[in-house]
């Protein structure tokens, strides 16, 4: 069973009197451990779909299943819990809170799902450690670059272990090396095991994802699976996939 | 999220904007302390109405005097015999729910001379020496008149200090208190000598008026047009004392032989007693009381119901109304007051709150519930509201100090521990209900659009 099943799923906006489909019966499936690329252009209703299986947002039609629950039967209070335990957010303007400093920023989630205060702290060293920032735990956000605070993101979206990572543009607000350094960190992710989906417009950038979903008009335009035409970079031994071939 | 870390943020966040919090908890502050200091001054008040109650003989003095027969004894009502001594005596025998009677033979429009001065007590009775107790007198001079005297129909008198001060001068005027025991006066055309004086009756706030007075040299006032009388109400004090002090008491025998029994209608002595005070040995059996002093008066008086109880009930029912007014009225302005604070407070959460769309999306895109953002701003708002209402006691107990400065002649206002703890759950209630609109309103942002607020 995939850990995302999603079944025609449309989402409909109504403005104006004027209806727009940002999503029109789309169907996927993401399994455990994927590295996953979600790319088009503004407007294709990219952003929707991923609001929509990051729990942000709910389908007008359809079902999804995430890790065995039907979200679109969840209750918001699910939805959160959802959000907290097995979605992990990477957002393009990294969206880290102000006053607060890179270690209580990471502990957050945590918060939400009731840690103590100590097992709180050392698990945020431990993914502050993962991304290579724990001599900045007590800095603030703005007293970090751009690169360092998406990587202070990246932490507080691993620190809950969750099921899936959604990033959304993550290097959109940076320079193409530190944009580099961060991919090359997904990358090093999801060589751990980690399932990530990877939002972006840019071709470049998805790319370095074995699986790429070209979404147009709402609708799969495109599917590209390195591991069926046997290009996976990345040999994955759970995979019935790659053992079959 | 729990509670305790909602607190933790609820602080930060206060601490972080610590200018504005402060202007925020200001309105909170002068509400608690205004409450707080509203129910002082209304409990000075108060304190200063009960000591007047008892001044004039407590709750469980009443007072019987002649009243209209009613209308279906009318015709019987040259047979009513009116309050005589036999009911006195009636009463002590036969009414054992009363502890003490006092008779009480008043005489009106008595002049007391000497040395051409002249005064007009306003309470001029013939009494037993028990009056001294039934109307909470206190003798700081000599002696009340005993028992002899009252056999003998001495011509001794026991006076208060209004009289003292018309026929001597104010303790004021000659710069030291005199004592008057041994002089001799006249009351009527009649020689008495002055066996006992009472202590001057007034006021916590007459007191005050005279020791401030006593602090400041002494002026005298020099005026060139006669001295006018200024009636009862004279030095701004109050009537209950006033009247109180006017007191002349002389042995009841006294007044019948030297006066009553000389001035009746017709040349006819009139033995009638003008009132007659008793005492009831138990408040709490006030009203049998009544009932039995009653059935024993129905008796003597042939069954004709030409008297009246008077208790002091109606007295203390009405400080208990003009309290319970003053409270009111004081508390409603108060908690106008402790409103425009919350509504302080609730301002400012919204503008907070506007401030912090996308700090809330944040918080919600990573798992923060419905319940746990509303918990946060809740508590923000009532973090605000408690501090502020702990720095309002605080500031309440400089403020009835101040009142207490600026007035000193007032009855003093006093805190009281319920008046501090409700004005602290006012402050707390307020917070409350003004967290709530801005907890539910920013509980209820979408993430996606708070995301994206800029």
């Amino acid at each position: 069973m995939a850990l995302i099943e999603v079944r025609n799923v449309s989402k409909i906006y109504h403005l104006g009197g004027e209806e727009i489909r940002a999503l029109d019966d789309l169907s996927l499936d993401i399994d455990g451990g994927e590295f996953i690329a979600i790319i088009g252009p503004s407007g294709s209703g990219k952003s929707t779909l991923m609001h929509i299986l990051g729990c942000l947002d709910s389908p007008s039609k359809g079902t999804i299943r995430l890790d065995g629950t039907m979200i679109e039967k969840a209750t918001p209070h699910q939805l959160s819990r959802i959000r907290n335990q097995k979605i992990g957010f990477v957002f393009q303007f990294f969206n880290l809170l102000p006053k607060l400093n890179v270690l209580q920023n990471v502990e957050l989630p945590m918060i939400y799902s009731g840690l103590s205060g100590r097992e709180r702290r050392e698990r945020s060293m431990q993914a502050l450690k993962l991304v290579g920032l724990e001599n900045r735990a007590n800095h603030r956000p703005m007293q970090i670059s751009g690169g360092q605070q998406q990587r202070v993101a990246i932490a507080r979206a691993l620190v809950n272990n969750p099921k899936i990572i959604f990033a959304d543009e993550p290097t959109g607000n940076l320079d193409s090396n530190t944009g580099d350094a961060i991919l090359e960190l997904f990358r090093q992710l999801s060589r751990e095991g980690r399932t990530i989906a990877l939002v972006t417009h840019d071709p470049e950038i998805a790319a370095v994802t074995p699986r790429r979903i070209e979404i147009r008009d709402g609708k799969i335009a495109r599917q590209v699976d390195a591991r069926l035409a046997g290009l996976d970079r990345q040999p994955r031994l759970a995979n019935p996939l790659t053992q079959a071939t | 999220m729990n509670f305790l870390n909602a607190v933790v943020v609820g602080f930060k966040e206060i601490w972080a904007h610590k200018f504005r919090s402060v202007l925020t908890m200001l309105g909170i502050i002068l509400g608690v302390s205004s409450l707080v200091g509203m129910s002082a001054l209304v409990k000075g008040m108060e304190n200063g109405m009960k000591e007047a109650l008892v001044a004039i003989g407590g709750l469980e003095k009443v007072r019987l005097d002649e009243n209209d027969i009613p209308a279906y004894q009318r015709y019987m009502a040259d047979q009513a015999v009116g309050c005589t001594m036999n009911d006195v005596y009636a009463l002590q025998k036969s009414a054992p729910l009363i502890r003490m009677v006092t008779p009480e033979m008043r005489m009106r429009d008595v002049t007391i001379t000497r040395n051409g001065k002249y005064f007009n007590p306003f309470v001029f009775v013939g009494t037993w020496p028990n009056a001294l107790e039934m109307n909470q007198h206190v003798v700081e001079y000599g002696r009340m008149f005993n028992e002899i005297d009252d056999e003998m129909a001495r011509n001794v008198c026991v006076i208060g200090t209004e009289t003292r001060d018309a026929l001597w001068g104010t303790p004021e005027d000659l710069g030291y208190e005199l004592n008057p025991v041994g002089q001799r006066i006249t009351i009527k055309h009649q020689p008495f000598t002055i066996i006992g004086m009472f202590q001057h009756y007034e006021s916590e706030r007459e007191r005050k008026v005279r020791e401030l007075a006593k602090e400041k040299p002494v002026e005298p006032v020099r005026t060139n047009s006669p001295a006018r009388s200024k009636g009862w109400g004279k030095r701004g004090s109050s009537y209950v004392y006033t009247l109180k002090n006017s007191t002349v008491y002389i042995p009841l025998n006294t007044m019948w032989v030297k006066f009553r029994s000389t001035a009746g209608s017709n040349n006819i002595p009139d033995a009638r007693l003008s009132a007659l005070s008793v005492k009831v040995a138990d408040v709490e059996t006030l009203e049998q009381a009544i009932q039995q002093a009653h059935n024993v008066l129905m008796h003597t008086h042939k069954g004709i119901e030409d008297f009246a109880f008077q208790t002091q009930e109606d007295w203390a029912e009405n400080i208990n109304r003009a309290i319970r007014n003053a409270r009111i009225s004081g508390g409603i302005i108060a908690a106008i007051s402790l409103l425009v604070g919350g509504i302080g407070i609730m301002n400012i959460m919204l503008a907070s709150i506007t401030e912090r769309i996308r700090e809330i999306g944040i918080r919600k895109a990573i798992g923060a519930s419905f319940m746990d953002i509303f918990i946060q701003i809740l508590v923000e708002s009532v973090v605000i509201a408690i501090i502020g209402g702990a720095a309002g006691l605080l500031t309440s107990l400089g403020l009835v100090r101040l009142l207490g400065v600026l007035s000193p002649t007032d009855n003093t206002p006093q805190i009281t521990v319920n008046a501090l703890l409700i004005a602290f759950a006012f402050s707390v209630g307020v917070g409350i209900l003004a967290g709530l609109v801005p907890a539910f309103k920013a509980a209820r942002l979408d993430p996606i659009q708070a995301l994206r607020y800029e």
